[in-house]
């Protein structure tokens, strides 16, 4: 297993041989995956669970943990489309200014948030809900940013799962320098896995066309720094198809940067945990960065002020909707006999109260006070800011009793 | 006792920060085994080891960036950016993220991470690395902004800079580096970081400078002298946030002032300073605050730049008007 993500490194470094005089080979100059002379065979993602809910063996990954785990999947999946259900109705009673949709990104999000340890280190962007649940951060928190309240109410050292980062790629040298740090904490490689640990950057398919992803690629590359790259390709950056970030498929990108890079079905749940663990387990024993490409779907719009019906066809989405995440799971539940209906009863209510905890929680979140942002600037608070709040608070004080 | 040079200084004020604190690090372009373009940090990769004193990629966005990371994980980095013209591609992490995420954690992260940037004209350069951009970072909220003008204050606000638990950009007049020496007696306890300073004392009229300027500042003074003018200098030292009680002083004893940089004057740290001068000291003021500092052009070609850069001459013409009023 631990080999296993070198198998999908292909072609070593140098290897390519030299160009014909006789012309430009293509295949040569490109390598393999050029659209001028790729069929995309090869490309096919690992997949241990299909659509229709059967389990699949791949050579080189395999999930060999028991059923029950598989019911905790499904659990996890559930709840995390009932809180991102659950935050999209928020936003449309104005509760939320905005909210970002997870819909069909489930399985990627629970299959690689899963794989971690505790002392594993997460980078989000800011629609990694289903991660945050893995982690343990309670979904209230993650409504704040969203509501205008915070910027992040959670504190990053007690999941270990730092804040939402909406300029798109910046978090993954935020990851890079971090895995540096636990290079030099000797927490990489020491042998005791308890102890080693590495960390997930996330991002999407638009981000990869950003300096800053491209930057931390090879940063973590040549420092070989304990970091999973973990993109998940929705195909869609807004509104432009993956086409305009990539000629190429992007897993085969991390060849270029010296590591391996491999394309997982991301809506297959037991694949992601599979194909994450084996990427975990290759940085945490020091052998360097990998790049996860989760090939899956945004089937909502970017956010909750977009409308994709303007730039995508509805046949797409119902071709992703026959990929479910969540209704893959539930097949192989049900036909081999794993759940009751009982268990899918119980799961159906805990969302239920998931849904009261938001609802209840969001309204209750208060806002913050005016003066408390002159205290968070700085550790150290300058004699100007002290001044400025004096002023604000004399200010405000001004209109008491006004009313 | 020894005498050193700003680079000297700053270079074993560096080596005193890492010798104190081994969550210390330094990284950048050519600070390992070179030591630094400008030697700064000669021999510190050799005596601290690779993984302290780091050799980066060709990438500002990612030395910053991974600093975030490092800071995250209860690292110090030193972040040395070679020539202040290139400090552009870190820009969006410098003002997105290191300034931001303490306030954004509500206080839950901090960000100690020192930013050195040389910065200023006058060593005949190409172009890209002589501009002074320091007026851009004051103006972001969450970074703290200061510039050394000698070799004690470098090997001081050094160290002082990078025990700060806030992002400091950390201003190096890189004219200086080599150009004069003083003497280091470290039994004297060094002013506090964010405070400003009399370097000459007047009564005539007040010059406030920093970096480079200082040095400019009190030979216009002391060529004034010889003419029987009084100027006051101050080195203001820290830019963000600004330490105007010395000035304030110094104003409402002179009654004139005139700010130099080498930056441009418009909406220079000279704009915020004439402003709050005004806002405190206005009926000492005898004159206008006048500034003086680089041209709203690009930093020309350096066959010129000494036409560009406010020079003695400059100063003192400004110091002419202020007086006659």
């Amino acid at each position: 297993m631990t080999d296993s993500v070198h198998a999908e490194s292909g072609t070593a470094p140098g290897a390519a041989e030299a160009p014909s005089t006789e012309g430009t080979d293509l295949g040569v100059v490109f390598g393999p995956g050029s659209p001028a002379v790729s069929d995309e065979s090869g490309t096919a993602p690992v997949q241990l669970l299909t659509p229709e809910g059967e389990r699949r063996e791949h050579p080189d990954y395999s999930f060999d943990l028991d059923d029950e785990v598989i019911k905790g999947f499904y659990r996890d999946l559930v709840l995390t489309r009932r809180i991102d259900a659950e935050a999209t109705a928020l936003q449309r009673h104005g509760e939320l200014g905005i909210w970002a949709q997870l819909l069909g990104q489930e399985a990627a999000q629970i299959g690689s948030g899963r794989a971690m340890g505790p002392q594993d280190f997460v980078f989000p962007t800011y629609r990694e809900h289903g991660v945050a649940w893995c982690r343990g951060v309670d979904p209230l928190h993650l409504l704040g940013l969203f509501r205008g309240v915070d910027q992040g109410g959670w504190d990053p050292n007690e999941n270990n799962f730092a804040l939402y980062t909406i300029v798109i790629g910046a978090q993954t040298l935020h990851a890079t320098g971090y895995a540096m740090g636990m290079q030099r904490d000797g927490v990489v490689g020491s042998g005791d896995p308890d102890k080693d640990a590495a960390v997930v950057a996330y991002f999407g398919d638009g981000a990869t066309s950003q300096g800053d992803v491209n930057e931390a690629f090879i940063w973590a590359s040549v420092f070989n720094a304990p970091v999973v790259f973990f993109c998940q390709n929705n195909q869609w950056a807004i509104s432009e198809p993956i086409e305009r970030q990539s000629r190429i498929p992007l897993y085969q990108r991390a060849h270029g940067f010296g590591f391996p890079g491999v394309r997982v079905d991301g809506n297959d749940v037991l694949a992601c945990y599979a194909v994450t663990q084996a990427a975990l387990r290759r940085a945490r024993e020091g052998s360097g960065p990998t790049f996860v490409e989760a090939y899956t779907y945004r089937m909502g719009a970017h956010t909750t002020t977009d409308d994709p019906t303007r730039y995508r066809l509805s046949e797409d989405l119902e071709h992703w909707k026959l990929k479910d995440p969540i209704a893959r799971v539930k097949a192989y539940l049900v036909r081999g006999g794993l759940a009751d209906d009982a268990f899918f009863a119980g799961i159906e209510q805990e969302a239920e109260a998931m849904g009261e905890h938001l609802r209840e929680g969001c309204r209750a979140l208060p806002d913050p006070s005016p003066l408390s942002i002159f205290d968070q600037v700085f550790v150290e608070q300058t004699p100007e800011l002290a001044a400025q709040k004096e002023q604000f608070a004399a200010y405000l004080a001004s209109f008491e009793g006004a009313h | 006792m020894a005498q050193i040079t700003l680079a000297k200084g700053l270079n074993q004020g560096l080596r005193a920060a890492l010798e104190a604190d081994p969550k210390v690090i330094v990284m950048g372009e050519d600070v390992g085994k070179l030591g630094g373009v400008f030697r700064i940090t000669d021999g510190l990769q050799k005596d601290f080891g690779e993984d302290r004193v780091i050799d980066t990629p060709l990438a500002e966005s990612g030395i910053l960036g991974t600093a975030v990371g490092l800071a995250m994980r209860g690292y110090r980095p030193v972040c040395e950016i070679q020539f202040d013209g290139f400090v552009y591609p870190a820009y969006d992490q410098i003002v997105s993220q290191v300034a931001k995420i303490h306030f954004r954690s509500q206080g839950k992260i901090r960000m100690p991470i020192v930013i050195r940037i040389p910065f200023g004209g006058g060593i005949g350069a190409v172009e890209h690395h002589s501009e002074s951009p320091e007026a851009q970072f004051a103006h972001t909220a969450g970074l703290k902004v200061v510039a050394c003008s000698n070799p004690v204050d470098g090997f001081h606000m050094i160290q002082q800079a990078i025990a700060s638990d806030d992002p400091i950009v950390f201003f190096e007049p890189k004219r200086q580096y080599h150009a004069d020496k003083a003497e280091l007696d470290e039994s004297v306890q060094p002013a506090a970081l964010f405070s400003s300073r009399v370097v000459r004392e007047g009564s005539d009229a007040t010059l406030l400078a920093y970096g480079p300027m200082v040095k400019t500042c009190v030979q216009a003074a002391q060529a004034a002298a010889d003419e029987g003018q009084s100027l006051e200098v101050i080195d203001l030292r820290t830019l963000s946030p600004l330490d105007l009680v010395p000035v304030v002083e110094s104003v409402r004893k002179t009654g004139r002032v005139i700010v130099t940089h080498e930056a441009t004057v418009n909406l220079g740290l000279g704009s915020e300073i004439a402003a709050r001068i005004s806002e405190q000291c206005f009926y000492s003021l005898e004159a206008p605050v006048l500034r003086v500092g680089g041209f709203d052009t690009p930093y020309p070609p350096s066959r010129i730049e000494d036409d560009y850069l406010p020079d003695l001459d400059r100063v003192l013409d400004a110091v002419d008007r202020a007086l006659a009023y």
